[in-house]
């Protein structure tokens, strides 16, 4: 009995492959006008711009599971190619598509450089058990980082941080069981992720850091409902610490009025 | 599209997509939660109506909520499967090329099998013989460590099989490159890896664990429904659909401080 086997070598190469890789910057890309755009959606069938943006939503989806943010560059050389004229024909039903299917929302965090990160867009809710998602130890550990950060007013030295882990017996020298490198966890992924922002100090020697949020963190995290988490521990009221209530209400003012 | 979508699928879907795969009970589950978040009126059968929904807003976008039956326990899971994909993209970012050959190759030791089972031994010295980039046996061990942990694989006794999710995820893939070496389970016609086959030699039919189980249920003397001979395997028990489902870990461990937020 003769058994064929299609060679995986023959499997779809490149396109697969380039669409997970980062290529560098499309410095020439301008937005085209609307005529242009118009121009453009009428050389493809309906049927054809649908097909661009189920790519789009699959490639950012992709990109996005390492939570690192998706750039322009990346999605025009990748998926829309030679259809660059409607980009923004499709971006705009790719933003609707995510609304409205996923829940979630393309937020441009870097505007000069044209990045985005994909950011929830149901109410947070904070009854653990109602929201059914399984929690990772490394949520809990960023949470308390990012309160710490926000009730200091911002910005806290590397030290305070290291300090808060060491009472919870997370210990940034040794090695964790669950986090592992917790040093490179913080500065590192954390970081990478746009979780947390570690920046030098300037002027200090030996070189200090400091932490603060990261854009991803501003996007995704409600203060509102930090400062009731913290509140609820010291079992006050979060009006107890008016800077920080009226930080919390500003911001939140400020993301509903842009979504 | 039969309506529009509400909140409360969005979030069902987020979380599905969070838990990469779940179990009909944690679905039924998530699904009264769901609607509890969201005061949606709740229907206790209404799961596969709720699902049917999202689907077909997810039809445009070549996706798909499936469900399927697991070789394994014979519960049925959900998953959301990419129904465009005849490769295996889904796993290209999260693992390198060689990483990709391996498991390949892991496939492929699968699928040659009869028992739908790969050795680690076997799939150790595939590692040594890689054409992209070979590797050694401590990052073969860490490789299939984390194969099993996404869920790609299972592993017991030091052998591994193909998930529930695998199969579901890759069913393109698989039918593709390797067509008639993959048999269907004369029972409930799925694609089969683990089975019990037909002692006759020309006749040679599969049939998944779960559906001998129930197949042969109460039957003292078990036969082979296309031909007759005796069936020589050991009858398993139905596995009880009450039992408490299999734990179920986060596929892509990254951190968000929003409880409802979607991880993949």
């Amino acid at each position: 009995m003769s058994q064929r086997r299609v060679s995986h070598s023959q499997s779809r190469p490149s396109a697969s492959r380039q669409v997970i890789e980062d290529d560098e910057e499309d410095l020439s890309f301008t937005l085209p006008s609307s005529s242009q755009v118009q121009r453009g959606m009428d050389r493809l069938t309906s049927a054809e711009v649908d097909r661009k943006v189920a790519e789009v939503v699959q490639f950012i989806l992709i990109k996005d599971q390492k939570k690192v943010p998706i750039k322009r560059a990346d999605i025009i050389k990748n998926v829309i190619k030679e259809n660059r004229n409607i980009y923004p024909e499709i971006m705009k039903k790719v933003n609707m598509t995510f609304e409205k299917v996923f829940g979630l929302k393309l937020v441009e965090i870097d505007v000069k450089n044209h990045a985005f990160i994909l950011v929830n867009n149901l109410e947070q809710v904070t009854d653990r058990l109602a929201s059914m998602n399984p929690a990772h130890p490394k949520t809990g550990l960023l949470f308390v980082i990012l309160s710490v950060i926000f009730m200091k007013g911002g910005a806290v030295k590397e030290a305070v941080v290291w300090n808060t882990l060491k009472k919870l017996r997370v210990d940034p020298g040794e090695r964790h069981e669950e986090f592992g490198d917790v040093k490179k966890l913080l500065t590192d992924e954390f970081v990478r992720q746009k979780y947390l922002e570690y920046a030098r100090i300037p002027h200090t020697d030996p070189p200090e850091h400091e932490f603060r949020w990261g854009l991803r963190a501003e996007s995704e995290v409600s203060k509102t409902r930090l400062l009731e988490f913290v509140a609820q521990l010291h079992e006050k009221e979060p009006q107890n610490w008016p800077k920080q209530y009226k930080e919390a209400t500003t911001s939140d003012a400020r993301s509903s009025q842009a979504s | 599209m039969a309506g529009s979508l509400s909140d409360c699928h969005r979030r069902f879907l987020q979380s599905l997509m969070c838990n990469g795969i779940i179990v009909r009970s944690k679905a039924i589950a998530l699904h009264r939660n769901c609607c509890e978040v969201h005061n949606t009126h709740y229907t206790r059968d209404g799961l596969d109506e709720f699902i049917d929904l999202i689907n077909s807003h997810l039809e445009p976008l070549f996706m798909q909520i499936r469900k399927s039956v697991s070789e394994e326990d014979g519960l049925q899971y959900y998953a959301l499967v990419n129904m465009a994909e005849t490769d295996i993209t889904r796993m290209s970012s999260d693992y390198a090329d060689n990483e990709l050959e391996l498991f390949r190759k892991t496939m492929d030791l699968i699928v040659d099998s009869e028992s739908g089972r790969a050795s680690s031994t076997d799939i150790l010295n595939c590692a040594d013989s890689l054409n992209t980039r070979k590797m050694k046996k401590k990052e073969t061990e860490l490789l299939l460590t984390r194969l099993v942990r996404d869920k790609w694989l299972n592993e017991k006794h030091g052998e591994y099989t193909l998930s529930t999710r695998c199969i579901m995820e890759m069913e393109q893939y698989i039918q593709k490159i390797y067509q008639d070496m993959v048999k269907t389970c004369a029972i409930c016609h799925n694609v089969v890896f683990q089975s019990q086959m037909c002692d006759n030699m020309s006749c040679g039919i599969k049939m998944h664990i779960p559906c001998v189980a129930k197949y042969f249920k109460g039957r003292s003397d078990p036969q082979c429904p296309v031909c007759n001979a005796f069936w020589p395997h050991e009858i398993p028990e139905i596995r009880d659909t009450a039992q408490v489902p299999l734990e179920m870990e986060n596929t892509a461990p990254t951190p968000s401080t929003s409880h409802s937020r979607r991880r993949r």
